[in-house]
């Protein structure tokens, strides 16, 4: 162990581990996440025939140049300027609040979110080296885990902000999250069938070989397993991106926050940057979620006729770029959601997942494995 | 009583919500699409176009008060204004015209008259109470101010945004 | 109440029901107690009636006669009615036996409208600039029962303005509609007959005679009962118009009758006084002395904050060096002087302040007389000193005991001394023998001699700021309420007195001055059964009418 510590294999591994944490969290998903929240102002705006944020650029004009910088649309400074807002306005605590719990609450909303993008591959191979921070053979069930965790910054913001919006907000994250949680991982165990791995790579890997779960032809005509296997992995799809519609608590399923009814849900009371963790991490988890739907079903980085990173460090960036293009896909289309669907009413929401989702996911189960056995 | 309302029957196609799911999202993205290939043209762009010029007669801007052709205060302070104002932004201190005022047969004018221009809703109530007919909305709508001190209309910015009023108005003249 | 000879009931039909009312009933009051309002203006009920208005012209009938002087019978066994042609006025008649009076025939509502056209034909309408607007009865009867238009075209008759009467009275003989109430008031009630009408025809108008302004002490009250703005109060002149004023129902502590007032105040400030009716107290008046002593209490000056040897502290800190002073002393050398103007709720708690202290007998009021001027300023200027007498906080004789105290203090046998809400400088001492004592602990509303020495001061609510019960010198217990909120951290007396009895003693679980009252009916016999909801706005009497005038001389 120790001989294992010191050798040039170990600094290797903490190397690449360290650029590829800072690359994907600062370089990646930080700008993907400001830059969602803008398209998600401008999309909106667009799909309600408005013009959304256009004005701000980026006043280079103080640095010297002769004019401001305000490129393509316009407002692409805008992401720069909320932050810069979040930072410098007062952080208010109200008096009556549970001080420690409404501090830790806006970590745990952030942080789950983003150490579940880990076990995420986010491209093949680029100099050799994997995409993925931690290549864990449990990749699937460690993402289940972690991401359970970030119930409790909701529940907590509500509990400890000691006032009635965001304590209904936080019951109703409760039993939101946790209902639909089980949809979500029975969604998940036909693929896992179907690949015969929960690490992620591995997954990965056997849709490179055999086809996209979802377009299973991307890897040539597929057979007849395929084909059959399509129709559980469809309904398999549909119900695990509603479950992570919930999860992420985006709407229709964004009880726990609903303005119309409930202010602003469990971050009521917040302000500032601790608003700012609260707002980041609900993207954040969206980013999360569209990963994880781009490697189960998507074919991951995979594009067909385009190499993996071992046929050079170009093809590895382009393996990168299409891996985020799909997940910028996925993310337009939950903001598309958002802008189209109401919200449920919560006994609906409630029937949705024990009675519907619950059920086609479970009997979906079966299905895949009745497939699987009888092609084998 | 209660009140039974009709549930319509729905078939299982439309119990299943997909398709009209499928149909809103194809809504949301006509519209979307409409407005990137610049179809849509809505807005106006406000502190480059503005729309001084179309401004119709009953805009209501910035509450203003007036005074009549021969200089005198139209203003009487009989605080019905501050009565009526729903956000109560306005404030009246009246005082006693004193004997040797060439209007000291009004005997009564306002000592202070301030309108917080933060709490103003520009609902024109103040206009439709002045008995006196001394207060109006005017055109003015970009009230702006670095400070809440700043923002707060006394009476001499009140008759300097109003100035001269002659006549009546016209939802008091019978002749019109 | 029942007199010797029993009042004779009539039969009067009024708007068609047959009713009973007394003999000697007003035809206007016999419609009001039926329920029937009739609009007036010169008709007073506490006055004359001169019928010179002309508003409450009603139709009236008196039973046929048969030719052998026998009432018709109608078909429905009442006398049948023989309408008088032409409108009479309901103020100046009295019922009698079978009478019939319409309030809202045609005709009625025709004569009513004629006769605003009339009384509005020289009236300046400027309602923008008239105090009166909001409370006026020209406004009033005009949207009920006048016309919307004036038909009149020639010029109004221009008449004197802003006209001094008196020092609290300004008149707009513009705005005057002749009814002559003023002049009734001051020649029959406060018997100083000093208004009168002058010149003719349309310029008649209110006049002071030029050697006898109207100084009575009774004055404003024209200004009550003027209907319109012609006679106006000069102290709340152009103040403040009278819809902003939030009114609450309260007594009058400026001397022992206890008269009924309402406090008109806006945003924490009292904008004026006026009285309120309780025919068993002060009828519907009040003296000019009473209604404008209220401005001292907004004052700037006014005790804002607790304060220790002059320093400011906390209201915890106060409290506790006060008890800590107190226990300190023997009840020997401690002495205790009270206030006649304190509530019953308050004097009980420095009765209660008194027995755990285990003061003996040193503790008094400070009395305060005054020349009674036979009407509603009644000689003892305290408006409690029957509370403190029931409550044992003086004897029979208030002020008894202070010379004992201040002698106590001189020769240096008290060292503690505890004023609540009074002057000690006014009770024999001088402020060099403050300078002596080692405690002085003084709860009040404004700085005086006492409290610039006091050790510890606390600052108290005046009367208008609080709630409590108070008995006048006819034993009448009546009832204070709060018009404005105390300035600055200044606090209720009986939460104070709480505080100080808790720290000397211990809990005793008192929230609420309701509590405080319960637990003084429990103990004194004479509040038993009453609370303060149960006194009402009227009150209620308590003692014995006459025994207390008696004690009183």
């Amino acid at each position: 162990m120790m001989s294992f510590l010191s050798s040039s294999d170990f600094w290797f591994l903490v190397g690449t581990s360290l650029a590829k944490t800072i690359f994907l969290i600062f370089l990646v998903v930080l700008p993907m996440v400001s830059y969602t929240v803008y398209a998600e102002r401008r999309v909106s705006a667009a799909m309600q025939d408005r013009s959304g944020p256009n004005r701000v650029g980026f006043p280079i004009s103080l640095l010297g140049f002769k004019k401001d910088f305000s490129p393509f649309l316009g407002g692409l400074g805008q992401p720069v300027a909320d932050a810069v807002k979040f930072l410098l306005k007062e952080d208010f605590v109200p008096g009556h609040v549970n001080k420690p719990y409404f501090w830790l609450a806006p970590c745990l909303a952030m942080i789950p979110s983003i150490v579940v993008l880990a076990a995420i591959p986010f491209g093949s191979t680029f100099l050799g080296v994997d995409m993925v921070v931690a290549n864990l053979n449990v990749g699937i069930l460690y993402i289940f885990a972690i991401s359970s965790v970030g119930v409790y910054g909701i529940v907590l913001a509500g509990w400890s902000s000691n006032s009635k919006y965001p304590f209904l907000g936080g019951i109703r994250s409760t039993s939101q999250m946790i209902s639909y949680e089980l949809g979500l991982g029975f969604s998940a165990v036909p693929v896992l069938l179907i690949a015969g791995s929960t690490s992620l790579t591995k997954i990965t890997q056997y849709q490179v070989d055999h086809g996209w779960l979802l377009l299973p032809f991307t890897a040539g005509m597929p057979g007849l397993r395929e084909i059959l296997l399509w129709i559980p992995v469809v309904i398999a799809f549909v119900t695990f991106t509603i479950c992570m519609f919930a999860e992420t608590n985006r709407l229709p399923f964004d009880l726990p926050e609903s303005e119309t009814e409930l202010v602003a849900g469990y971050h009521t009371e917040y302000s500032s940057m601790k608003f700012a963790l609260f707002f980041l991490g609900e993207y954040t988890a969206m980013i999360a979620g569209s990963s994880l739907i781009v490697v189960l079903f998507l074919g991951g980085w995979n594009f067909p006729f385009i190499p993996d990173g071992s046929a050079g460090w170009f093809w590895g960036l382009v393996n990168i770029s299409v891996f985020f293009g799909k997940v910028a896909v996925l993310l337009f289309f939950f903001i598309w959601v958002r802008w189209t669907l109401p919200r449920f009413r919560y006994d609906q929401l409630m029937k949705l997942g024990w009675l519907y989702i619950f059920e086609i996911a479970l009997v979906n189960v079966f299905l895949t494995a009745g497939i699987l056995a009888f092609t084998k | 009583m209660a009140y039974v309302v009709p549930r319509p029957n729905l078939t299982w196609k439309e119990k299943m919500y997909l398709p009209s799911i499928v149909a809103g999202l194809m809504v949301t993205i006509k519209h979307l699409k409409n407005m990137l290939s610049g179809k849509t043209k809505v807005l106006m762009q406000y502190p480059e176009e503005k729309w001084d010029a179309h401004m119709p007669e009953h805009y209501r801007g910035a509450p203003t008060l007036v005074k009549d052709t021969k200089d005198r205060e139209r203003c009487v302070a009989c605080q019905l204004c501050e009565f009526i104002c729903p956000p109560r932004a306005i404030t009246i201190v009246p005082e006693e015209i004193p004997g040797d005022s060439k209007w000291a047969k009004v005997e009564k004018r306002p000592l202070k008259f301030d309108i917080d221009m933060i709490r103003c809703i520009y609902c024109g109530m103040c206009e439709e109470v002045c008995p006196e007919q001394a207060i109006f909305l005017r055109k003015d709508y970009a009230i702006t101010g670095i400070t809440r001190a700043e923002m707060v209309h006394d009476k001499k910015k009140l008759y300097e945004l109003g100035g001269v009023f002659d006549g009546l108005v016209q939802k008091w003249n019978p002749l019109k | 109440m029942s007199t010797a000879t029993e009042v004779q009931m009539l039969n009067v039909q009024i708007d068609g029901v047959w009713l009973q009312f007394p003999k000697g009933t007003r035809v206007i009051e016999a419609c009001k107690q039926a329920a029937k309002f009739i609009p007036h203006y010169c008709y007073h009920e506490k006055l004359t009636s001169p019928g010179n208005c002309r508003m409450c012209l009603v139709e009236m009938g008196m039973p046929k006669m048969t030719p052998d002087r026998k009432p018709v019978i109608g078909a429905d066994g009442k006398p049948e009615i023989g309408w008088i042609p032409r409108p009479q006025i309901s103020c100046a008649q009295d019922v009698a036996e079978g009478m019939g009076i319409r309030t809202s025939s045609p005709m009625v509502e025709e004569c009513r409208k004629g006769v605003m056209e009339f009384l509005l034909i020289n009236h300046p309408l400027d309602c923008p600039i008239c105090d009166q607007a909001g409370e006026c009865k020209l406004q009033e009867y005009s949207v009920e029962v006048g016309q919307g238009e004036s038909r009149f075209l020639d010029h109004k008759v221009k008449k004197p303005k802003n006209v001094e009467l008196g020092p609290r009275v300004t008149l707009d003989a513009e705005r005057c509609i002749l009814c002559t109430r003023c002049i009734r008031f001051m020649k029959e009630v406060a018997k100083d007959d000093c208004i009168g009408i002058v010149e003719r025809g349309s310029y008649n108008s209110i006049a002071c005679h030029p050697d006898k302004p109207l100084v009575s002490n009774y004055s404003l009250n024209t200004v009550d009962i003027c209907p319109v703005g012609a006679l106006t109060s000069t102290d709340f002149r152009f103040k403040m118009r009278v819809w902003f004023l939030k009114e609450a129902k309260t007594i009058d502590v400026n001397c022992g009758t206890g008269a009924n007032i309402t406090i008109g105040s806006r945003e924490n400030v009292i904008y004026r006084i006026t009285p309120r009716d309780n025919d068993d107290v002060n009828g519907c008046w009040l003296p000019d002395s009473h209604r404008l002593n209220f401005k001292y209490v907004g004052d700037e000056r006014r005790l804002k904050a607790p304060m220790v040897k002059g320093e400011p502290v906390e209201w915890r800190t106060a409290i506790a060096i006060a008890a800590e002073m107190l226990k300190a002393h023997s009840t020997a050398s401690t002495a205790l002087i009270a206030s006649a103007r304190a509530t019953n709720e308050e004097l009980w708690l420095t009765r209660r302040l008194i027995d755990e202290l285990e003061i003996d007998k040193q503790h008094d009021v400070i009395p305060r007389i005054g020349e009674p001027d036979g009407m509603l300023v009644a000689a003892d200027r305290n408006p409690n000193t029957t509370g403190a007498k029931l409550l044992d906080l003086c004897t029979n004789r208030p002020g008894y005991r202070l010379k004992k105290i201040a002698d106590g203090v001189r020769n240096g046998s008290i060292k503690a001394l505890v004023c609540l809400g009074e002057d000690a400088t006014k009770a024999g001492l001088t402020e060099d023998d403050l300078k002596k004592l080692d405690a002085l602990i003084v709860m009040d509303i404004l700085p005086n001699k006492t409290t610039a020495h006091a050790t510890v001061l606390l600052p108290a609510s005046a009367w208008c700021e609080k709630r409590g019960s108070m008995i006048n010198v006819k034993g009448r217990l009546q009832r204070l309420n709060k018009a404005v909120n105390a300035p600055g951290q200044a606090r209720d007396d009986w939460e104070i007195l709480r505080d100080l009895i808790q720290a000397v003693s211990g809990s005793n679980g008192l929230y609420l001055i309701e509590d405080v009252f319960k637990q003084m009916a429990a103990k004194v016999k004479e509040f038993a059964n009453l609370s303060l909801s149960k006194i009402g706005d009227l009150g209620v009497q308590l003692l014995d009418e006459k025994k207390e005038e008696e004690a009183a001389k």
